[in-house]
């Protein structure tokens, strides 16, 4: 079984004044349907990067990025919002909710451009909220909730659309400790019903709630194995250059 | 994403920044109304000038002799042959004689009150009905009579509306009342249609020193002839003058034609002019939808990481300046409405004209279709600029 998200020799570089930077550096990896990954790394290490590819947003300079088994790297913009909206559904750190909109036109903004019909798209909408506990404000502004509720709101409009993949990036990080768990039992309850979650962090204790730890250093794969595995959770070089590298 | 909802959209942004779009949409609305406005206005003088000349007469010639000397000249009968001659243009002719002195009723004198010697045909020719009395017959024209007809307005106001057979003083000569006009126009006023005296030209022009006739008044057996009616009778006196200099031929209709010509290229400079407010305002809606833009920087990155696609985020902004500059037409449509009901009662009031101002529906649709051109063509360039934004960056905006 060929894997849901698949990373042959990923490259990524970003011209900075005349140099070059490599923010992905041959990156191979592999994450199967239904696994829960967490993708973890300092800031600068190439996990943003990875997201980007990973999310569709960017392509790769060199290699090849598979996402259900199409090549990602030769498609067209147009294509490329295609696949984000069929396949992929985003978690952000600042929940990027539409301010003008209510909730149940947030979660419903996905399935708007995947050309649902109306009707449809409020039942399965409302049905997503009632899901994340937020059933009784439908029609609520993003403004009138929590940090906690906001994000929730988030993760119902990633998974309204049934994607492939769920795709949190630093999805506690504007998040007390509380709300953090909260959202991080929501994300391994969506993991416990089947889906494919791939959670993006630069912290270890976030990371340890995902089944499998990929670390990231200077556009590198360092670690790659069970989260609660000795070396997952340690700098590299703490450990001696271990992991999988 | 149906239009209809990216219609809705739309709504919703205007809504959500009302103020702004307000004054967004006031350089469409103030080209709209202007246009509008000035198109009505040109087409109330335009029917004030059709009615002011039909009530002369669209249907008629007249003709002014200069002469040539002493040597050339045409008598009443040569007129009334050229009529004669060519009856599938022309249908009658009077000669006309304008008289000059005061016209006196009793000791007062009516300073506006025109007086012209004509035929006796000239009644039916013009449709002048006699309500009182009798009209002008040829042997009154023939032994030069000191008799006349007057206009009603006249008659009720110097008259206590019994003038038969009273007298009316011109320049010293007295003559008989032998009829009274019906009323022509709307409303009897001094100086109007109703205002007049009408006598045998053959004693106006015995009164006045003249002596001679020098214009005349043909009427036409069709309107839509008047240019070869014209051509005719112009001949015609070439062919006694060898002068086109020694007499000269108007024809009402040509004259008519000739006014709402000039009045309608000063309308369309004043209506360019007008539309340059809409380029103005198409302008300031391309400059709000930049701002727009710009400031929604993030909501297009959330919408295209969501799986928006350039076309849809096109659409999106496109129909925002569209609706924008719609709204704009529309509200100076009403506007215009408005304010060209409120210039008709002032013009009416001002200048005791009845000029209605009138917009036309062709007007109207044209306001509005250019205002919401230019809403697709101000609003595109700032759309395309938001469809171009890379995901990532607009995201990453704060």
């Amino acid at each position: 079984m060929s894997a849901l998200i698949e990373f042959r020799d990923v490259c990524k570089h970003y011209k900075m004044g005349g140099e070059t930077i490599a923010a992905a550096d041959h990156i191979s990896m592999g994450i199967q349907k239904g696994e829960f990954v967490a993708i973890v790394g300092q800031s600068g290490s190439g996990k943003s990067t990875c997201m980007n590819i990973i999310g569709c947003l960017d392509v790769p300079s060199s290699g090849t990025y598979l996402l259900d088994g199409r090549d990602v790297g030769q498609m067209d913009k147009n294509e490329l919002a295609e696949i984000r909206n069929e396949l992929l559904g985003f978690i952000f750190q600042q929940y990027n909710l539409l301010p003008k909109l209510t909730l149940l036109e947030n979660v419903e903004v996905p399935m708007m451009y995947a050309g649902i019909p109306m009707a449809e798209r409020h039942e399965r909408a409302r049905v997503a909220l009632e899901l994340v506990g937020l059933g009784g404000k439908l029609r609520h502004r993003p403004s009138q909730l929590s940090g906690g509720q906001q994000q929730r709101v988030s993760v119902a409009r990633a998974l309204v659309g049934e994607p492939a993949v769920i795709l949190a990036d630093e999805p506690t990080g504007a998040l007390d400790s509380h709300t953090s768990r909260e959202v991080l039992n929501l994300l391994q309850q969506l993991h416990r019903a089947g889906n494919t979650v791939v959670l993006i962090t630069h912290d270890n204790s976030i990371a340890v709630q995902a089944q499998r730890i990929i670390r990231l250093e200077d556009g590198h794969v360092v670690y790659d194995g069970d989260a609660h595995g000795p070396e997952a959770v340690v700098t590299p070089k703490a450990a001696g250059m271990g992991g999988t590298a | 994403m149906s239009i209809h909802e990216t219609f809705t959209l739309s709504l919703k942004n205007i809504w959500s920044s009302k103020t702004r779009t307000f004054l967004t949409m006031l350089g469409i609305i103030i080209g709209v109304t202007a246009v509008i406005v000035i198109v009505g206005l040109g087409n109330g003088m335009r029917n004030y000038m059709a009615d002011s000349f039909s009530s002369l007469g669209t249907d008629t010639l007249t003709v002014q002799i200069m002469g040539r000397g002493s040597s050339r000249s045409v008598s009443v009968k040569d007129m009334y042959a050229i009529a004669e001659e060519n009856p599938a243009l022309l249908e009658a002719v009077s000669p006309t004689v304008s008289m000059m002195g005061t016209v006196k009723a009793g000791t007062e004198a009516l300073d506006a009150t025109s007086v012209s010697g004509v035929s006796e045909e000239y009644f039916s020719m013009s449709g002048y009905e006699i309500a009182q009395g009798r009209s002008l017959q040829y042997m009154d024209i023939q032994n030069r009579r000191s008799v006349c007809t007057v206009g009603s307005y006249l008659a009720a106001n110097y008259y206590g509306g019994d003038a038969v057979g009273k007298t009316v003083r011109i320049g010293g000569n007295q003559l008989t009342i032998i009829g009274v006009m019906a009323q022509e126009a709307g409303e009897m006023e001094e100086g109007g249609t109703d205002d007049c005296v009408y006598l045998p030209y053959s004693t106006a022009a015995r009164l006045s020193k003249m002596g001679t006739v020098n214009s005349y008044i043909f009427t036409l057996v069709d309107e839509e002839q008047a240019a070869a009616a014209k051509e005719l009778v112009e001949n015609s006196l070439y062919g006694v003058f060898h002068d086109s200099n020694a007499y000269m031929v108007v024809s009402m209709s040509e004259m008519l034609d000739t006014m709402t010509g000039m009045i309608n290229v000063v309308i369309t400079i004043l209506a360019v002019i007008a539309g340059i407010s809409l380029l103005v305002g198409g302008i300031g809606i391309m400059n709000i939808m930049l701002v727009s833009v710009t400031e929604r920087t993030k909501e297009i990155g959330i919408r295209k990481a969501l799986g928006a696609k350039e076309g849809s985020i096109l659409r999106q902004f496109v129909m925002e300046a569209a609706t924008t500059s719609g709204l704009g037409g529309i509200l100076g449509i009403l506007l215009g409405y408005v304010l060209s009901s409120a210039a008709t009662v002032v013009i009416t009031a001002l200048m005791d004209t009845a000029l209605t101002v009138s917009p036309s529906m062709g007007a109207v649709l044209l306001a509005f279709g250019i205002s919401a051109a230019i809403g697709i063509t101000f609003g595109y360039l700032p759309a395309k600029k938001a469809a171009r934004l890379n995901p990532i960056d607009a995201l990453r905006y704060d």
